[in-house]
């Protein structure tokens, strides 16, 4: 996996979010080293599409989305939001853009002030771009409240700590509309939340992006979820695409191993299908510090070879619309022996660290 | 000093060589209640169950529906101010729900412990992950420091860590999140116990690891013959892995079946609201879902008859009124709580009502071809479990 490359890339002038051989690098003290967050990545999105960001934790998902409304700015790479590169944007510049932009974070208690009233809260994005009156703030106020399922009359008056989960982050829903934003990222905003509740969230934020003519990055390591709501999916694995295209293709015939396993973690709300049946990856995700040579999956695969260690797996299209990174992708009937894989695997042959386990 | 015991008589205590019979932990009409301010908070109201030894019980339910509060209850670990308690706990036969502290020191750890839900959170920081294993085996097993390191080090081999004793000398915060739930795990089973409580022992991590950790609880009881308690907020994570069942709600028990009963023949409207709410992978992308409206009835004032009626699709005036008894269903060992049982003519002609009324939803247009029952919306929710099948196969 691992792959580099822009073949998945549609035209730049179809679509509203371009992210181009990305990088976001770490540097870790004066030490030298830097922690490869995100190595050449390259996704797009059009208007009123959703695109879904998996992974398992430290793959790069969060950071890919950040970087790319410059929250930091990537190292280097191009991201071109409405026909201009963001990266070369400076201060007021890209100041300008940022209402256009919003983010809905994983914790929703936590990512509310609690010593503001739910109203300003909401409020706080019109009075800072000076959108409209204080008549006509108070009453897109009142709109979006209404629009994410409270009552404004109630909620505006109240803090963050008299609600629920599930409510704070319809809260943060309605703070994130009520600038008109093109684009909104989602990092993880169902994980924090029950199943029942989860529910109702992702079926909002449907709703919204129906009503206010959303663009959706939607961040989860519930692949379930992930499908649910998205046109398409990224794989990522430790900083780099896997595959990429739309969501029932990725899950019916899932080419890269990497996705395969993934599949095969989630649990099945049926007691017939017995969990041991399926082989779980091992092991855990390689240090993003000194990442695997070649393939960066290639010490937990099953199928490595010895070119999987040598040479980096290009974007290539499998399927139309379907794009996986991988020398050897998987056939539709094959069956995978994770627990064995580890070990068939070549080893570093190349002086690369293995596996060392993540810490931080 | 008294000599310390031998490796031989120690594996016997800590692996029992066979499964034993009979049942290993009866609960009976447990009430947890917390004085507060706003007025008696009823967490956990009346439940009764028992386990037997060697299986697996399931506990699902929303949080706040009591889940954890029952766990702790059982094994004595809330405080004492401000808590009151009734009910009764047998534990082998010997009542434990009155014990005080220093009675309960010689049961937590050797005979029942916990794997908590936040692995981050739940270990010492400034304490070497060694010192935090053999801790219990000191104080339980009466072992040498030197012997009770090298089950240490064995211990965190078996929990799946690599380099076990370079493990064994690291702090906590140099272990990830995986690692450090495999070394609660490690020091959950360092004595033996003979009941696990696992509190949602994977929400916290990732799918991947999520199932690793799950397959370890699993491998660990068979070889340990040793009763669980898993309690969770997923129904998918329990499926494949509970003997048992008992889906919470509102601090009661709304429906107890056995794992494959609870599944196919659910009777409770809360347990299939739940299930349905679940994203499927089987589902096509866009799918929208049916989600429970509201949330949980506050636990100081329960509303009311049925604590489930203000979200319930099947909900009837009576409902609201009288609130419905356990009651047992037609497989041995199912019972639930619900005046209109999912599935069954009652049932039936309450959602046709609620239909026409618009409180419920309609039917789910889509059906699935290999569905044959007639109920529409239980159908939708099982031929997608059915259907998700293959999709857990790469």
């Amino acid at each position: 996996m691992a792959g580099s490359g822009t073949a998945h890339l549609r035209p730049a002038d179809e679509t509203l979010l371009r992210v181009e051989d990305l990088v976001v690098e770490f540097p870790i003290g004066r030490s030298g080293l830097k922690v490869n967050a995100v190595s050449k990545v390259s996704v797009d999105i059009k208007a009123g599409e959703t695109l879904g960001i998996v992974g398992e934790s430290g793959c790069g998902k969060s950071t890919l989305a950040r970087a790319a409304i410059q929250l930091p700015k990537p190292t280097s790479g191009t991201v071109l939001f409405e026909g201009t590169d963001l990266t070369t944007l400076k201060g007021e510049a890209l100041r300008q853009v940022r209402p256009r932009m919003q983010m809905i974070f994983q914790d929703p208690i936590s990512s509310l002030n609690p010593r503001r009233k739910i109203g300003d809260l909401v409020r706080e994005g019109l009075e800072i771009w000076k959108i409209g009156d204080k008549a006509s703030r108070d009453q897109k106020v009142d709109e979006v409240l209404d629009a994410v399922g409270l009552d404004p009359e109630a909620a505006r008056g109240r803090r963050p700590h008299e609600f629920s989960g599930g409510q704070c982050q319809r809260i943060s829903i309605a703070r994130a509309v009520v600038t008109d934003p093109k684009v909104i990222i989602c990092d993880e905003p169902v994980s924090a939340l029950d199943v029942s509740v989860q529910a109702q969230i992702i079926n909002l934020l449907a709703d919204m992006k129906e009503r206010y003519g959303l663009t959706l990055v939607f961040i989860a390591h519930d692949l379930a979820v992930v499908k649910n709501v998205s046109d398409r999916v990224a794989v990522m694995y430790l900083g780099k695409l896997c595959e990429y295209g739309p969501p029932d293709d990725i899950y019916e015939r899932p080419s890269h191993p990497y996705t395969g396993a993934l599949l095969a973690a989630i649990p099945v709300p049926d007691p017939n299908v017995r969990p041991g049946e399926r082989e779980a990856l091992h092991g855990e995700i390689p240090s993003p510090i000194a990442p695997p040579s070649g393939c960066r999956f290639r010490t937990r695969c099953p199928k490595a070879q010895e070119r999987c260690a040598e040479e980096e797996p290009e974007v290539r299209e499998i399927a139309p619309g379907h794009y996986v990174a991988c020398h050897f992708p998987v056939d539709v009937d094959e069956e995978l022996d994770f627990a064995h894989g580890a070990k068939r695997a070549p080893g570093a042959k190349i002086g690369t660290p293995d596996a060392a386990p993540v810490t931080a | 000093m008294s000599p310390h015991r031998t490796k031989e008589s120690l594996d016997a205590d800590r692996f029992p060589s066979a499964p034993l019979e009979g049942t290993l932990l009866e609960v009976d009409e447990i009430k947890t209640h917390f004085k507060t301010p706003r007025g008696l908070v009823r967490a956990v109201d009346g439940v009764s169950f028992a386990l037997e030894r060697g299986r697996t019980l399931g506990v699902v339910g929303e949080s706040g529906s009591g889940k954890t509060v029952l766990a702790r209850s059982i094994m004595g670990l809330l405080p004492r101010k401000n808590v009151v308690r009734e009910g009764s706990v047998r534990f082998e036969g010997k009542e434990i729900g009155d014990a005080d502290p220093d009675q309960m020191r010689h049961i937590w750890g050797s005979q029942m412990s916990m794997v908590f839900q936040d692995p981050m959170t739940s270990l010492n920081p400034v304490t070497r992950v060694g010192r935090q294993i053999t801790e219990s085996l000191r104080y339980h097993l009466d072992v040498s420091r030197n012997y009770a390191n090298e089950l240490g080090v064995a211990l965190l081999d078996s929990v799946g860590i690599p380099e076990p004793e370079r493990r064994f000398r690291e702090y906590p915060h140099q272990l990830s999140g995986g690692m450090r739930q495999r070394v609660m795990i490690a020091i959950a089973l360092a004595c033996g116990p003979k009941l696990l409580f696992a509190d949602e022992p994977t929400t916290a991590l990732d799918v991947t690891v999520q199932a690793q950790i799950l397959d370890l609880l699993r491998e660990q009881q068979e070889e340990r013959f040793m009763a669980m308690i898993l309690v969770t907020h997923d129904l998918g994570v329990v499926a494949g892995r509970a003997d048992e069942i008992a889906v919470m709600y509102a601090g009661k028990v709304v429906e107890k079946a056995p794992t494959s009963v609870l599944f196919t023949d659910m009777k409770m409207p809360y347990t299939e609201a739940l299930l349905q709410s679940i994203p499927k992978l089987s589902d096509k992308s866009h799918t929208k879902l049916l989600t429970i409206a509201g949330r949980p009835p506050p636990l100081v004032n329960p509303p009311r008859g049925c604590r489930f009626a203000p979200r319930c699709f099947y909900v009837q005036d009576k409902c609201r009124e009288e609130e419905p008894p356990l009651i047992a269903g037609e497989t041995p060992g199912h019972e639930y709580r619900c005046w209109f049982p999912v599935g069954t003519p009652e049932g039936k002609e309450a959602l046709e009502r609620n239909r026409k009324a618009g409180i419920a939803p309609p039917p789910p247009s889509e059906k699935s071809e290999e569905a044959t029952a007639t109920d529409g919306q239980r159908e939708g929710a099982l031929s997608a479990n059915r259907a998700s099948a293959p999709g857990g196969t790469t």
